[in-house]
């Protein structure tokens, strides 16, 4: 008879050292922080740059960090968007933006051949260091994120998103949708844009991450080129902190959906805290496991309630959420919740057991050569290690870092970080005297 | 602007010349005696193996009254056999660092592991274990249709986009299974049984419909051996006829409207197109014509530069957003998609003139030089881009074997594309993008706001659950 292959494996599980990709790190002259990686495989790269730019910094004119970002490539140093996307794309080159809470970016993805690629960096420089926020443009993304905000209201998982944000958050920038309101967006004028751009497209506000085929020398180059071209000025001031949620809360809204969508959760963990590890891999074990963890057995495994049932910490600047979610057909809505509430609770008050904690560090370990198996998952790490100013050993120690958990500081970490009296939870969908209209 | 011009020619001739082809990747073939077919490709930058094993059959398999027991029964593929309990499967995976998961398409059910490389046997002995050895039973089976409901409430019945999409292709193909959504129809999961799955796992989960997908830093013949050990003892399943219901002839435009609850209207146009058929068989002198559809395509979305984004979202202003979608690859004829969201002030009406001028200028002007060329860069480098993934270079494998092409035609892709000429993408425009061809489907938003917007027979496919 066989030895079953898979019991050979777990029990002579083998933790074999893994090389981590090597990121080099520098300031060019204007100020800039890079963050480089050589990946010499395939003959491309990627580079992106990050600003400190995202919608936390939209103050009183809500959406205008987005409208800003997403305005660079409509028109700069006199072209239109036409020219400008031309010029990216008949080089094969792929020009994208992105904003979130905190940060603003732009990405480049190019082959390697130097022509190409030169030609793709003098376009991506233009785009950042002279746009010329054109009127009938900002028109035009005005009236799309206008689109997008409606968009959001047709989709019960959006609007279930920002109830429960506005909740978590009260009077904090996250508490605020990165595309506004109607009656912010608009409001917004060109001159506020200009100057949104002047004082956050900075080079002290900025950081360059390139992962792929060019050599180091090379990559300076790219770095400094790029970085010279951005705006002088300082390092943009501090954002406050995230308040302590003082009462719990219950938020309904009607929506004619098919199922209840349900959010639960509270302000969580902000990247670079102490205790993000025990955090991490606790909630791996409560909800974070994809199709193995006791949200999915208890929701879905074994009533069948939801078809995703989940919970996660998003490590942001400040103490992003922690945040446990599902849909279910309304009827069932209540159920699922208390289902939910009560394995959260739970959790926070026992903690995982033995069994548990070992196969999620089995899972999370063994997993580690999956993280970096590409560029574009290197690159996202380095973007969140150069951004947030982790240790540049973050991937190589992150294995020691998980093996280190142990269940009294995952009990320890869970009982100060989340209060179970305290939670926000959001329902959307047909409230329960409709629901039997049938 | 014949300065331009000679730019954009130095730039298109160093991207023929100086991108490598496919030449690197080879795939290795094996087929086993019970008509398992292996395909290994080596990658080796990172210590990281992915095994997919696809299986023929999936939405367009089906037929009335059991749509939606292709991917129903990919559900309860996680659900048991005698030798490995429900949620061993998952609990093993998770346990070895792995990933795990499925998806069903109209055309094939797959299913894979990413693992640290020297973990590939575990992922052969638990896909050979419950390629003939499921444990159907009717008490996983009764909570795991649920699910599935919930599934399709949430993909299809609260998203307007995805529920006008199931509309339209119900409409545009009258006797071709893709008329059947993959999730299945909410009437037909809820009488789905036991028996069924069971019927259908006997007929479709067999070695000699299966193709095992393996992309990593293997060894191919390490590989081989491994799949020889754990699928070899497989017995083949009995040979399947396939009855092939083929579309009948359209004979004029269809139209549609879908009232959901939403704050958007929306259009879709779908034109009835041609697929790659394979080499062996059909080979005829239109053979080039997938091909110009596809370069089409991205004349019109491939980028910011396209013609839908700088005429209809800027230019005329008429789309906040839209997008064209042509299927090259797939078991019978396709579509070809034209869709979008009106802009502020603009009406579905509006969107759809500005869409058909599009159509009218690719039949009768040809598309310029500069636009060809840019398709074609495009698509050269997203060749190499689409190696950044190991996942997705065993995806394009499996997509290709399962709809009866052959791997090999990614290798010869790109020159395809890059053979089409100007002529070519007028000749298509005329030919497939004709009204004859076509089905139009408007989304009509009902208000959110009104709660009589709620779809009854939404609530009656809820209630009627067991």
């Amino acid at each position: 008879m066989r030895i079953s292959t898979i019991f050979f494996f777990i029990i002579f599980y083998v933790n074999t050292a893994l090389a981590s990709p090597n990121i080099e790190y520098w300031t060019t002259g204007a100020g800039a922080e890079v963050y480089y990686v050589h990946a010499p495989e395939l003959p491309m790269v990627d580079i992106q740059i990050v600003f400190d730019a995202g919608s936390s910094r939209d103050e009183d004119t809500l959406g205008i960090a987005m409208l800003t970002n997403s305005l660079l490539a409509d028109g700069a140093g006199g072209d239109d968007a036409d020219k400008i996307s031309n010029d990216f794309e008949s080089l094969g080159a792929i020009y994208a933006t992105d904003i979130s809470y905190d940060s603003a970016s732009l990405q480049l993805r190019s082959l390697t051949e130097s022509g190409l690629l030169k030609s793709a960096i003098i376009n991506l420089k233009k785009v950042l260091s002279s746009p010329d926020f054109p009127t009938d443009a900002l028109e035009r993304r005005r009236s799309q994120m206008l689109i997008g905000i409606k968009a959001k209201q047709q989709s019960p998982a959006a609007i279930a998103k920002d109830a429960f944000m506005k909740a978590t958050y009260q009077s904090h920038p996250y508490a605020k949708p990165s595309e506004g309101t109607e009656t912010s967006v608009k409001a917004i004028k060109r001159k506020d844009i200009v100057s949104f751009y002047k004082k956050h497209y900075t080079a002290k506000n900025s950081m360059i991450a390139i992962v792929g085929a060019v050599s180091h020398e090379l990559a300076k180059q790219i770095s400094e080129d790029i970085s010279a071209a951005f705006q002088d000025g300082e390092k943009a001031s501090s954002i406050r902190a995230v308040e302590k949620l003082e009462e719990p809360q219950s938020i309904f809204i009607e929506y004619p959906s098919a199922q209840t969508h349900i959010l639960v959760g509270q302000p969580g963990v902000k990247r670079g805290d102490s205790d993000y590890f025990p955090l991490y891999v606790g909630n791996h074990i409560l909800g974070g496991g994809g199709m193995v963890s006791r949200l999915f057995e208890e929701i879905r495994e074994k009533r069948g309630l939801s078809y995703s049932a989940y919970s996660y910490f998003s490590p942001m600047l400040f103490k992003g959420p922690f945040t446990a979610g599902l849909q279910t057909k309304t009827d069932q809505a209540d159920e699922a919740l208390s289902v939910l509430l009560e394995n959260i609770k739970n959790y926070i008050a026992q903690g995982p057991t033995e069994e548990e904690l070992i196969a999620a560090k089995k899972n999370i370990t063994g997993g580690y050569p999956l993280r970096i198996d590409s560029n574009s998952k290197i690159l996202n790490y380095v973007v969140v290690i150069g951004y947030y100013k982790l240790p540049l050993d973050y991937l190589e120690t992150f294995n020691n870092n998980v093996e280190a958990v142990t269940i009294e500081s995952i009990k320890d970490a869970f009982k100060r970080r989340l209060s179970p009296d305290k939670l926000v939870m959001v329902k959307v969908g047909v409230s329960s005297n409709k629901k039997s209209e049938d | 602007m014949k300065h331009y011009w000679l730019k954009m020619e130095a730039i298109f001739l160093v991207l023929v010349l100086i991108i490598p082809g496919n030449t690197l990747a080879r795939v290795y073939e094996y087929e086993l005696d019970n008509g398992l077919k292996l395909l290994v490709k080596e990658d080796h930058r990172a210590p990281v193996v992915v095994t997919q094993v696809w299986y023929k059959v999936g939405g367009s398999y089906e037929y009335d009254g059991v749509t939606g027991i292709s991917h129903a029964l990919e559900h309860m593929m996680f659900k048991g056999t005698e030798k490995f309990p429900p949620g061993e499967f998952s609990r093993i995976i998770s346990e070895n660092g792995g990933r795990d998961n499925a998806f069903t398409g109209p055309d094939y059910t797959s299913y894979f592991q990413t693992l640290e490389k020297t973990r590939l046997p575990i992922s052969f002995e638990l896909e050979a274990d419950r390629m003939r050895h499921l444990k159907l039973s009717n008490e996983e089976f009764i909570k795991e249709i649920e699910v599935v409901k919930e599934e399709r409430r949430w993909r299809t019945e609260d998203n307007p986009q995805s529920f006008l999409y199931e509309t339209a292709k119900a409409t545009a193909f009258q006797t071709s299974p893709y008329r059947f959504p993959v999730v299945g129809w909410m009437q037909d999961l809820s009488s789905m049984t036991i028996n069924d799955l069971s019927s259908w796992y006997k007929k479709w989960y067999a070695p000699n419909n299966a193709t095992v997908v393996v992309v990593g830093d293997v060894d191919p013949n390490y590989v081989y051996a491994l799949a020889y050990e754990y699928f070899s003892p497989l017995p083949a399943g009995e040979p399947i006829k396939i009855n092939e219901h083929k579309e009948v002839p359209q004979q004029g435009t269809k139209r549609i409207t879908v009232k959901r609850p939403a704050e958007l209207p929306s259009i879709m146009m779908a034109y009835k197109t041609p697929v790659i058929k394979p080499q062996d068989k059909h080979q005829t002198e239109y053979d080039w014509e997938p091909y110009a559809l596809e370069v089409l395509a991205g004349i019109l979305d491939g980028g910011n530069s396209a013609r839908i984004a700088s005429r209809l979202v800027r230019g005329n202003e008429v789309a906040a957003g839209a997008s064209a979608s042509y299927q090259i690859a797939s078991r019978l004829d396709n579509l070809f998609t034209l869709s979008g969201i009106p802009a502020e002030g603009k009406s579905i009406q509006e969107l759809e003139v500005a869409f058909r001028n599009e159509i009218l200028d690719l039949q009768t002007h040809l598309v310029s030089n500069e636009e060809l060329q840019r398709v074609k860069a495009q698509v050269i480098s997203a060749d190499v881009y689409e190696k950044d993934s190991v996942f997705y270079q065993a995806m394009i494998i499996g997509i290709l074997e399962t709809v009866g092409l052959s791997w090999d035609l990614a290798d010869a892709y790109v020159d395809r594309i890059k053979s089409v000429t100007n002529e070519q993408v007028l000749a298509v425009a005329k030919k497939y993008l004709i009204d004859d061809r076509l089905t139009v489907a408007d989304l009509y938003p009902l208000s959110t706001k009104d709660k009589s917007s709620k779809i009854r027979s939404t609530i009656k496919g809820n209630t009627r659950a067991h």
